[in-house]
This record gives structure tokens, C-alpha cells and sequence, in this order.
């Protein structure tokens, strides 16, 4: 299946991945995207029939460690904030998200 | 100019007495104003260092890819967002490397996020090449080969998902180790493809990696993908016979390759004199590597980048340059309803039929030897513009990076004219970086390629 990447799929992958583009990039970014995915499509080209998926190549399954507190590994509240924008008493300051237009 | 030593010299003539850590300091310094101006290697600097003579690493200065977070020195993974980022805590590796007794003498510029392999996506400039003003020095760990093959530092750490430690030191004609996925850990390494990144030496011979590769490996509490295994002493892999091991030549017959073919071949007859059995073997087209590779990656990005915004940092992700949009977007939607399974778990597919194929070729032989990159290092600007620039210099390598397994790239060609190298990528099975630093120290001990063992 061949998929044409045009301007109006690249507006809704930027504002699923929280990017903002301009009008001019929606159209560079097209083409971009389908020069790349050119490429990937010919992977339709190899038999995959039955072919398992490989996500990792450990073999290591269900680490898990003791539901412990590690103290020499934890931030103070200040050293979590030590990087952010904007914090207010404590705490990280965002912008509303929820009831916006 | 003791900071054109190498790191087992340095480390033996402390020992001896022969020369104090003050001046090697001094040297490498030196060696850093002179020419960092010029070749934009560090990003940041750190000038003081505590002798640590009863350790193994001394307090040399090493050099670090700034996409391991420091404590107490900012980490950018060369991107504008991290501008400003001072990590409240230390990578696991570079913690390591502390422990040991190395001391970070600076980070060194990388494609921002390591995304790329030329440098020139770094949103503070590239890096040049220091064998050739006019290349670029690979990627996206360039900064830290760009240092070692300066003498910048005594050795360096870069990370790689696919290439980004063997590509940068080929054509720096340096030393790059990759080591088995989970080897090291991940811990405190800004990601980008989480299932394939691996940090690993970048130094000036293999015996160098084979030393840094001791102290920064091992298992990580910290990180579930971690090995479990501690690793034995790799420096026991050094000055071992090759005889009768097999080797498996692989992408000898790829098309538009046929001139850098003709240059390295000759360069196989070694293993041949050494005793070794050296046969062109066939591995499925690395075309196909290109594709998974690059879904698999930006996919993996996608997810990874989610979490860097304004909130936490203090830049927002309007400040993402040109290559880091493009793969956090295309990673979107090749993850979103309806596209993960035509592009993702087909991706998942095939790679996991190139693993096989490489499985199916270690039965047969004990590494597999190709060249690192397609080319010598390419021209100033090459990379820009170009949508799959990083994916094609780095698709002889992409296989035994999706598949987790270690790699090494040595020096293994001069062009005389324009004093550029040639990498020789070796590879080997799951956990056998012994394998591949026996093999790439019997190669650079018989030969002159090497210019640490050659010229100084």
C-alpha cells in the first residue's frame, strides 16, 4: 500500500507530535516524508509471512527490582525543578490544557 | 606533546614516573586552545582535575559526547532546547568513568540529539575533520573522534544507535568501539533509539578501548536493559594469535562500491598472513537495514523526545532544529492507527529476519568484516538536504546495531592526497567483544595504518 504524504497529514502529524511548523514546512516536510518512506515501502518487497517481530534483543524479561526507596537516588523537589521554565511554591507551572479552545 | 600519547602510554609512563599528569593536563589543554576554535570539538570545558595516580584511569582527561548527563556540567546533546540543561545527576557510564579515575576534560559536539552523521545538524555548528579541514568528521559522535584524532584528550566516549561510534572514528581514523547492546548502560544518556543505543570508546588504538571498555561496562541497576553479566578483562583479547579463525568478508559485491572495494581489499590479505581462513561471504541486501532502521529509529524517538518541552527544561519544542522535527514527526505517524502496522511491526519483521542472517553467518564464521562506510569522510555541507543522509553512510553498520551486536572500527587505509582514512568495520556474535578486539589488534599491530603506532 503506497501512502501519499500531502500537506493536510503533515498539519495532523505535527499537532499529534507537538510540533509547531510553518505553512512553508507542511510543504517541504511532504515531500521529505515521501522521499523517505519511499525507501521504507520497499520493505513490502521482502516475504515477512509468519516472521516474527523483534522490539528488543536482550532476551531479558520482567526485570524487576524490590518496590524499595532508593534515597541516593531521588530528587529534592528543588533539584526537580532545578531545570524548568517556569515553577511557582514548589511546583512546575504548565500551561491549561483541559476546557481550552 | 604529551597529548599525542595514547592512554595505555600515558597510563604506563605515570606508572614509571616518566612524566607527571600536571603536564599532560597541560599538553591537552594546550592542545584544545589551539585548536578548538578552529574545529569546534568541545562544547563545554572543565579545567580542573584531581590526580587520582592509584587509580587505573590516573585523572587523565577524557573526553564525553555531550549527550551524557554530567552533574555540575551542562549537557546539551547539541540541541537548543538543553541549551541551558544542568543534569541533577550523573550517567552511569561517566559515573563509571569517575569511579575509575577519569576525569571529564570537556563535552564534544555531536549531531544535536544524534541525530545524523555529519555533525551538521549540531545547533552550534559543525565539527571539521582534523585529518582534512574540509570534511566533515562523521557522526553523530564527531565531536569526540574529531578530539582523539587532535589530541584533544587522551581518549573519548561517544554513544551509537547505528554507527555513530564506528562511522565518526573511520573517518577521524580513529578507533570506535560498539559493544553488544546492554553492555553498557543507558543510564543517564539523553535517548534516542532506546533499543539500540550503546555507548562505547572512541580512542586512538584498540588496546585503548579495550582498557575503557573494562571500566565502563557491566551491569546497571539503574537500567533494565542492562546486561547481567559482568564482563571479563578485555585487554586479555590483546596480543592473542588469529590462526585459523574464520572471517566472513560481507557487502564485498555492492553496487557503487566498487572503487573503495578495490582499495580495501588488499588490506584483507593480513588476516590471510596472520593464519586466519578469510572468505567473501553473503549477507542479505543492506537496503533493506536502511528501511527497518529507520522506522525503528524514528519511532523510537518519537517516543523518546515526547518528554522535552518547556516544562521541564527551559526551552520549548519550537526550538527542535530541521533533522530532530523530521524524525520525531515521521515517528509519529509511522507508530499511529492505522500506519504502525504497514511501517512498525512490519520494520519489527524484517529486522528480524537480518538478525537471523547474521546468526546464520556467525554458524559459519567467527567475525564478519566489512568496511565501515561507503566512502572517505565527505565534504563540508554534504549531509544538508539530503532526507536519509545518516541511514546511507551508515548502512554497513545498521545490521549489528539492530541486532545488538558489537563492532569495531579500525583505521585500515590513508589516501595520501587528502590525508583521509578508511574505517574496517568487525563484527562479532552477541557478548563476543573479545572476539572483535583480538582480531582488530592482531590488524593494527601488523600493519601501518594506525598513526599512533605509525608516525609519533
Amino acid at each position: 500500500m503506497k501512502q501519499k504524504i500531502d500537506k493536510t497529514l503533515v498539519k495532523h502529524i505535527a499537532q499529534l507530535a507537538q510540533i509547531p511548523i510553518s505553512v512553508q514546512e507542511e510543504k517541504t516536510l511532504a515531500d521529505n516524508f515521501s522521499e523517505t518512506l519511499r525507501v521504507v515501502d520497499e520493505l513490502q518487497q521482502v516475504n515477512t509471512e509468519g516472521v516474527e517481530l523483534t522490539h528488543q534483543v536482550t532476551g531479558l524479561k520482567n526485570i524487576t527490582r524490590e518496590d524499595e526507596i532508593n534515597e541516593k537516588n531521588m530528587f529534592t523537589q528543588q533539584q526537580a525543578l532545578a531545570n524548568a521554565s517556569r515553577a511557582h511554591n514548589g511546583f512546575f507551572v504548565v500551561e491549561r490544557v483541559i476546557d481550552v479552545e | 606533546m604529551l597529548n599525542k600519547l595514547t592512554l595505555k602510554q600515558t597510563i604506563d609512563q605515570l606508572d614509571n614516573k616518566k612524566i607527571t599528569l600536571e603536564d599532560i593536563w597541560a599538553d591537552v589543554l594546550n592542545a584544545i586552545k589551539n585548536q578548538n576554535d578552529k574545529l569546534n570539538v568541545y562544547l563545554a570545558l572543565n579545567k580542573n582535575f584531581k590526580p587520582q595516580l592509584n587509580k587505573p584511569l590516573k585523572g587523565l582527561p577524557i573526553a564525553v559526547k555531550d549527550n551524557f548527563c554530567t552533574k555540575g556540567l551542562i549537557t546539551t546533546a547539541s540541541s537548543l532546547l538543553l541549551k541551558d540543561f544542568m543534569p541533577q545527576f550523573e550517567s552511569t557510564v561517566t559515573q563509571k568513568l569517575k569511579d575509575a579515575g577519569g576525569e571529564i576534560v570537556g563535552k564534544t559536539n555531536m549531531d544535536a540529539w544524534a541525530h545524523g552523521s555529519s555533525t551538521e545538524t549540531s545547533q552550534y555548528g559543525r565539527t571539521l575533520n582534523p585529518r582534512n579541514l574540509e570534511h566533515l568528521p562523521g557522526g553523530s559522535s564527531g565531536g569526540s573522534a574529531a578530539a582523539v584524532a587532535a589530541d584533544m584528550c587522551i581518549a573519548s566516549l561517544g554513544s551509537e544507535t547505528a554507527g555513530s561510534v564506528r562511522q565518526p572514528a573511520a573517518w577521524c581514523g580513529v578507533v570506535g568501539l560498539k559493544p553488544t547492546y546492554g553492555r553498557t548502560s543507558r543510564y543517564g544518556v539523553v535517548a534516542m533509539a532506546s533499543s539500540t543505543d550503546s555507548p562505547g570508546p572512541i580512542t586512538k588504538t584498540v588496546e585503548d578501548a579495550a582498557i575503557l571498555l573494562n571500566h565502563i561496562s557491566g551491569p546497571d541497576p539503574l537500567n533494565a536493559t542492562s546486561t547481567k553479566k559482568e564482563s571479563p578483562d578485555f585487554t586479555q583479547s590483546l596480543d592473542k594469535s588469529i590462526k585459523n579463525l574464520k572471517i566472513g568478508i560481507i557487502y564485498h559485491n555492492l553496487p557503487g562500491l566498487e572503487k573503495i572495494w578495490e582499495l580495501f581489499e588488499p588490506q584483507l590479505e593480513v588476516f590471510k598472513k596472520l593464519g586466519a581462513q578469510v572468505e567473501l561471504a553473503n549477507a542479505m541486501d543492506p537496503k533493506h537495514a536502511i528501511g527497518v532502521y529507520t522506522v525503528v529509529q524514528r519511532s523510537e524517538v518519537s517516543s523518546n523526545l515526547a518528554r522535552f518541552d518547556d516544562v521541564r527544561y527551559q526551552y520549548g519544542r519550537d526550538t527542535f532544529g530541521n533533522e530532530a522535527k523530521k524524525r520525531i514527526m515521521l515517528g509519529t505517524h509511522t507508530l499511529s492507527k492505522g500506519y504502525a502496522d504497514q511501517y512498525y511491526n512490519l520494520a519489527q519483521q524484517v529486522r528480524t529476519l537480518l538478525i537471523k542472517d547474521y546468526e546464520k553467518l556467525f554458524k559459519k564464521y567467527d567475525v564478519l568484516i566489512s568496511l565501515t562506510s561507503p566512502g572517505f569522510a565527505k565534504k563540508i555541507g554534504a549531509s544538508e538536504g539530503e532526507a536519509m543522509f545518516g541511514e546511507l553512510e551508515d548502512k554497513l553498520v545498521e545490521v549489528s546495531s539492530l541486532s545488538g551486536m558489537p563492532g569495531i572500527s579500525i583505521p585500515c587505509y590513508r589516501d595520501e592526497k587528502t590525508n583521509l582514512y578508511l574505517g574496517m568495520n568487525i563484527m562479532a556474535p552477541m557478548w563476543r567483544e573479545d572476539l572483535v578486539i583480538q582480531m582488530a589488534d592482531a590488524f593494527e599491530k601488523n600493519t601501518h595504518w594506525n598513526s599512533w603506532r605509525n608516525n609519533d
